[in-house]
């Protein structure tokens, strides 16, 4: 399946980005055999709606679950539209948090986590 | 004759300006506006007896889903992300959608109408004294003041108004950008310190830009320095008045009093920056 | 590492006063570290107490316009019938954007028939990162007329908690705007605590209840300190009845004192200029009970 990790660089070594909305990279990986993609986020620049942007960009890719820090409710709203399920983790290289999730132990996100649905921490 | 009452730096006193303004005018019937629609306080000092209420709504999209093919044009025109599509679905954004209609008019499908979303509450209402008062009230949590104030400028407003006084928000950006547009003059009340001359500053740039004239309002004169007064020399800026640093003054609109109640020597004065808020608007900007 | 947001609802109660002294006072600490970020991008004092020495400044993209390429234009008018924001306009020969009322819907550019409409993008103003006298500065300015989204002031605290997170300060301090719109909801966004600083008048006390709610609203926990506490007890008893209603912790009061605005004056914070004038000495005891409050209490004591 397309699982997609929010990342601060475009390789399996760099770390979790603890944004949705305007992280600078989307790490595209095939959980099968664990190759990838690295997209650039078309929200980063946003001066707007970021996550329902990067959510319809995820859509549009065929993703069918993100991890990521943390989801506002604009996100959170769209990616529940799209089906694309939704996990949370703390910053960490992506190939641990591949390990982690193919072992079950990533938490999955059933509401939004931030409170607010402008700007982020 | 619109005047708006504006400042940049917030809490220099531009409600107490503009309040004392309309109560001294208040035989010519003026209306006066309050624009402050986050913060709004000139109804403590006025009194108003409110008559007529409004909930504005912002127009924003609504999707039939039966019309709709999930072609995604809407989305592509929305410069705001308002309108996306995730799967087979059109999400709408309230709190980013800025009510422009592009994404209605270019659906090929006729798929949209507009349905308001509530921002917030215009109120209008009448003074003891015969002044017209009306004031918006942003609801907690909508980001978007502009469409409020834009909203409420003209609500209840004759187009052959003796006097609209407009009450701005702090700041110099779009909330006071949409406060002042199509006003004849602005009226800057300012303090004499390093913050309010650092905002002030922005606040004559912005008027400037918008080509209307400035007239300045010293408010606690006493404390701070002399850059706001050098400046305004500098500039060719008329200072209109000063009002002392004053406990007394402070501790009656404390309570809600307006300064030409709290010191009846002040209606003169108010007569006077009223005429000369006349002449300012009829020279218009010198180039 | 605790974000901490300085609000206020009515312009003018003291809220860069406060927190270029909890700056300060945080600088005094050994063992408490800080970055700090103004919030008020439309209007940015803070940096006028805090000597700030720029470090990188870039400049800030806000939306785009709208042009309109009058080669192309045939003055049909049809970009003006869809406008909503007045913002097109005769010109000679063709129509033109007034670009302080553009709101860069792009409407028009969708309806020109002759494809003479593009959109541009706009440099609103700039952003910089500072060293000030007692830590790094995140601030920003936004030009006159600009449109004030809140979206330069996610990427202030966006900026300011990266560097909090990547230098293990305690404490990201933010000086917030006034009111309660897209800039105050951007700042209150993701922040730990608020702290509002209020003004015992009768505009302070009302205006302290709307960013109150606004506070709740995004869930992010709330203190009270009454500035200028003297000049009005029936305002200060309504302000403490509130926080008592409400179960907030007041965190005490500053009286008004002329030392603040001869500390501005000088560019200092009143607790550097003035440590044992009134309000130095009650904006020490406020910051203490707040460095308690949010966790960060316990002070070295020689």
């Amino acid at each position: 399946m397309k699982l997609v990790f929010t990342a601060e660089g475009e390789s399996l070594e760099a770390k979790l980005d603890p944004r949705f909305g305007r992280c600078s990279t989307f790490l595209v990986v095939e959980t099968e055999d664990r190759s990838f993609v690295a997209e650039t986020n078309p929200a980063v620049g946003a001066s707007g709606g970021a996550g329902p942007q990067a959510a319809q960009f995820l859509g549009d890719l065929g993703a069918e679950a993100v991890v990521s820090g943390g989801f506002g409710p604009n996100a959170f709203r769209a990616l529940s539209a799209a089906g694309v399920r939704m996990y949370k983790a703390d910053a960490a290289p992506i190939q641990a948090l591949l390990d982690a999730f193919a072992a079950g132990e990533l938490a999955e996100v059933t509401q939004a986590t931030g409170p607010s649905h402008r700007g982020m921490r | 004759m619109i005047v708006t009452v504006a400042s940049g730096k917030g809490g220099t006193g531009k409600t107490t300006v503009a309040t004392s303004l309309a109560r001294t005018l208040h035989l010519e019937h003026p209306f006066y506006v309050d624009c402050d629609v986050e913060a709004a306080n000139a109804h403590l000092y006025l009194n108003p007896e409110m008559e007529d209420s409004f909930e504005f709504g912002l127009p924003i999209p609504e999707v039939d889903p039966e019309r709709c093919t999930v072609c995604g044009r809407c989305a592509e025109v929305c410069e705001f992300h308002a309108i996306v599509v995730v799967g087979s679905e059109v999400m709408v954004f309230p709190q980013l959608c800025h009510g422009c209609g592009s994404c209605t008019l270019q659906c090929p499908e006729k798929a949209i109408r507009e349905i308001p979303h509530p921002q917030g509450i215009l109120s209008y209402g009448t003074t003891r004294e015969g002044i017209r008062f009306s004031n918006g009230s942003l609801y907690i949590g909508e980001p978007m003041a502009v469409p409020l104030i834009r909203a409420l400028k003209d609500w209840h407003v004759r187009a052959d108004e003796t006097w609209v006084i407009r009450d701005s928000p702090p700041g110099t950006s779009c909330p006071v950008v949409e406060t002042m547009a199509g006003s004849d003059v602005i009226l800057l009340v300012t303090e004499p310190t390093p913050f309010g001359l650092h905002d002030l500053r922005l606040a004559v740039e912005l008027a400037r830009k918008l080509s209307m004239p400035v007239g300045v309002v010293i408010n606690r004169d006493g404390i701070g320095d002399d850059g706001v007064e050098r400046f305004c020399q500098r500039e060719g800026i008329p200072i209109l008045m000063r009002i002392p640093l004053s406990r007394r003054f402070g501790e009656a609109l404390a309570r809600g009093i307006p300064l030409v109640e709290a010191d009846e020597s002040y209606h003169d004065r108010f007569l006077q920056l009223a005429d000369d808020l006349r002449r300012l608007a009829a020279e218009g900007v010198r180039s | 590492m605790k974000q901490l947001v300085i609000l206020s609802g009515k312009g003018g109660t003291g809220k860069t006063s406060v927190t270029a002294s909890f700056a300060h006072l945080t600088y005094l600490q050994p063992d408490r570290r800080a970055v700090f970020a103004d919030a008020d991008v439309d209007a940015a004092n803070l940096e006028l107490v805090l000597a700030p020495v720029e470090v990188v400044r870039e400049p800030f993209v806000g939306g785009r316009l709208a042009v309109i390429d009058p080669s192309r234009c045939i003055d049909c008018g049809a970009c003006e019938d869809v406008c909503r924001f007045d913002a097109i306009q005769p010109g000679a020969g063709s129509r033109q954007v007034d670009p302080i009322q553009c709101e860069g819907c792009a409407a028009c550019v969708h309806v020109c028939p002759e494809q003479a409409i593009h959109m541009e993008d706009q440099v609103a103003g700039s952003w910089t990162r500072s060293d000030s006298r007692y830590g790094p500065l995140l601030h920003a300015n936004l030009e006159p007329a600009q449109e004030n989204s809140g979206k330069l002031v996610t990427l202030i605290k966006q900026r300011a908690r990266l560097l909090a997170l990547d230098t293990d300060v305690d404490l990201l301090l933010v000086d917030g705007p006034p009111g309660i719109g897209c800039p105050v909801i951007s700042a209150v966004s993701g922040a730990d605590f608020a702290l509002i600083v209020a003004e015992p008048t009768a505009s302070g006390v009302h205006d302290m209840e709307r960013v109150l709610e606004t506070a709740v609203h995004f869930e992010v926990p709330s203190a009270v300190c009454i500035n200028k506490a003297d000049i009005y007890p029936d305002g200060c008893r309504a302000i403490e009845e509130t926080c008592r209603t409400k179960h907030l912790p007041l965190l005490g009061k500053i009286p008004y004192d002329v030392e603040v605005t001869r500390a501005m004056v000088q560019g200092e914070p009143v607790t550097a200029y003035a440590p044992d004038s009134a309000a130095g000495l009650a904006m020490g005891t406020v910051y203490e009970r707040v460095m308690a409050w949010i966790g960060l209490g316990g002070v070295q004591h020689e």
